[in-house]
């Protein structure tokens, strides 16, 4: 089912004469989880912005073409319920802290406490979520005094604990170390096993590859690629696009270039790993 | 002549230990990775080397002079340090302004401030963003207008905590271009990257810490083939070695080049 729907979208910031985002069509569907890809400054965060509702209602600005989320126009939507609906990730985790709490615990749980959560059920929510991001030890300090790393989880966290429809995750893991970002991407896909859509802006192409339904890859203000993961990531079209290829998917091309292309071009090892197999045993 | 840690400890105010006995030489024009799980003390243990901390046990020497004696303003001269959150370190409200603010406060000749100026833009590929207010420009673009910054004091030695975080291919490529530019005049770079990728692409040495201390310094092969290594400090090695490793391939394979030379036999 189309969670939201956009239609021949074209935006522009208030007072700016580019356009941001121009003629985006595309299909979110419910229960998939899409990832964002492409050059800095090509659109990303302006298209979390209009999946989100922050297009048109906070930024204002013109736009142009259809926006439906749920059904509903979002010119229709109170922005209180659609708040409630999609979650959102800041990109930099330094922004998204409130500054306005004393402790984790309290920033974990203050979206709960603007939907009038009550108090026990709230506790026991802001709990688990720290215990499912590894940040129980975190639980008295004060958001302003943590690490990048540490921010960026409990700027997760505080989302997580809303436990949106939707969720739009605007870079989670760019202050993370490897093992954080791969635990990061295990909770992702819990998300999505419980049923819901999620939205991911990432550059770390290689879990991209492993965990997403679906990529977009954003270029100048248009999506100028998207479909099926393997489609999208493995064709050869990628860099020229400003998007990088999953390393296995360059290797793949390197390969062919030597004169032994394998069957198709992998994107994951695994996947890696079976066509060189393959092309073993048929050289025997 | 060199950075030398020498077992250096540092504790944050309230007692916090974020090094431990930290022993260290980066030599004049070398390359140097510093990785490491997250709150391991990486960023603690750079800002010892250009004096933003001071050791509270041990030395730390820059090209023989112990930072305990100087200020770090006199150590930024020599030790040039771009901050992990851009936002730390911007307050300037224009790019040029920013980046010509050091060059002006050493009351350098304009001439020269142009000089310096015009080649770490170049360096940094900011043309296009020269008027802009620094807070205007998407995050990952400026950071770089912090690391053009820094290139215009022209240290001998520059570290970059996270130049890497949320670039993409275009910011990438800028960054590895650029330490190509600054190795061809010999100045060392000591960067902090979560890339595994890019440590693999372009640094023969890399130094792994954990949990307060640095647990091995050898070549990036040394590093990614060194199992317990990879997990104590929990990073991760490259996806082409995993793979090389997967088809009980031998050797170092860390590239693209590398496997497809393996594989293909050319070598």
């Amino acid at each position: 089912m189309a969670l939201i729907e956009l239609q021949n979208v074209t935006y522009h910031y208030p007072y700016v004469k580019s356009a941001a985002l121009q003629d985006i069509s595309c299909t979110i569907e419910e229960g998939k989880f899409y990832g964002i890809i492409g050059e800095n400054g090509g659109g990303k965060t302006s298209l979390c912005n209009l999946l989100r509702g922050l297009i048109p209602h906070f930024y204002q600005g013109k736009l142009e073409g259809k926006v439906t989320i749920a059904g509903t126009d979002v010119m229709e939507w109170d922005t209180g319920k659609l708040a409630a609906k999609i979650g959102y990730v800041f990109q930099n985790p330094f922004t998204q802290i409130s500054g306005i709490k004393e402790t984790v615990f309290e920033e974990i749980a203050m979206g709960l406490e603007n939907l009038g959560v009550p108090k026990k059920e709230m506790v026991d929510e802001v709990l688990r979520v720290m215990k499912l991001l590894n940040i129980e030890e975190l639980m008295e300090k004060n958001p302003n005094a943590l690490s990048g790393g540490q921010r960026q989880r409990v700027a997760f966290a505080s989302i997580l604990a809303m436990n949106s429809d939707i969720l739009v995750i605007d870079e989670p893991t760019s202050q993370l170390d490897p093992q954080g970002t791969q635990d990061v991407f295990e909770i992702i896909q819990m998300l999505k096993a419980s049923g819901k859509t999620i939205i991911l802006v990432e550059h770390k192409i290689d879990l991209i590859a492993r965990y997403c339904d679906e990529v977009i890859v954003m270029q100048g203000g248009r999506i100028v690629k998207q479909g099926p993961t393997a489609e999208v990531l493995s064709s050869p079209e990628l860099p020229e696009l400003g998007a990088v290829a999953p390393q296995v998917s360059q290797f793949g091309h390197a390969m062919a270039a030597a004169g032994m292309p394998l069957d198709h071009i992998p994107i994951t090892i695994e996947e890696a790993i079976e066509l060189i197999q393959k092309q073993k045993g048929a050289a025997k | 002549m060199s950075i030398e840690l020498k077992n250096a400890s540092f504790s944050y105010p309230g007692g916090f230990l974020a090094n431990e006995n930290l022993t260290l030489t980066i030599a004049p024009g070398e390359r140097v990775a510093i990785v490491g799980q997250n709150g391991a003390g990486k960023t603690t243990c750079v800002k010892m080397m250009n004096g933003l901390h001071k050791p509270c046990d041990g030395d730390v020497l820059i090209d023989g002079e112990n930072t305990r004696d100087f200020t770090a303003a006199h150590i930024a001269r020599t030790v040039g340090y771009v901050f992990q959150n851009p936002d730390d370190q911007i307050f300037n409200q224009s790019v040029r302004k920013e980046i010509e603010y050091m060059p002006r406060y050493f009351k350098l000749p304009d001439e020269e401030i142009r000089r310096r100026v015009d080649r770490a833009v170049a360096l940094t590929g900011l043309e296009k963003y020269m008027k802009k207010n620094p807070f205007d420009i998407p995050y990952p673009i400026r950071k770089f207008v912090t690391i053009a910054a820094v290139l215009a004091t022209e240290p001998k030695y520059v570290i970059f905590d996270e130049p890497t975080a949320g670039q993409d291919k275009w910011g990438t490529e800028i960054l590895e271009h650029l330490m190509d530019e600054l190795e061809k005049d010999g100045i060392a770079v000591v960067t902090i990257t979560h890339d595994m990728e890019f440590v693999a692409r372009n640094f023969k040495r890399v130094v792994a810490m954990a949990h307060k201390n640095i647990i091995a310094d050898g070549t990036a092969g040394e590093i990614f083939g060194n199992d317990a290594v990879v997990e104590e400090s929990r990073i991760l090695k490259p996806q082409l070695t995993i793979l090389a490793e997967s088809l009980g391939l031998p050797g170092q394979i860390l590239t693209c080049e590398d496997l497809v030379t393996a594989l293909t036999g050319l070598n």
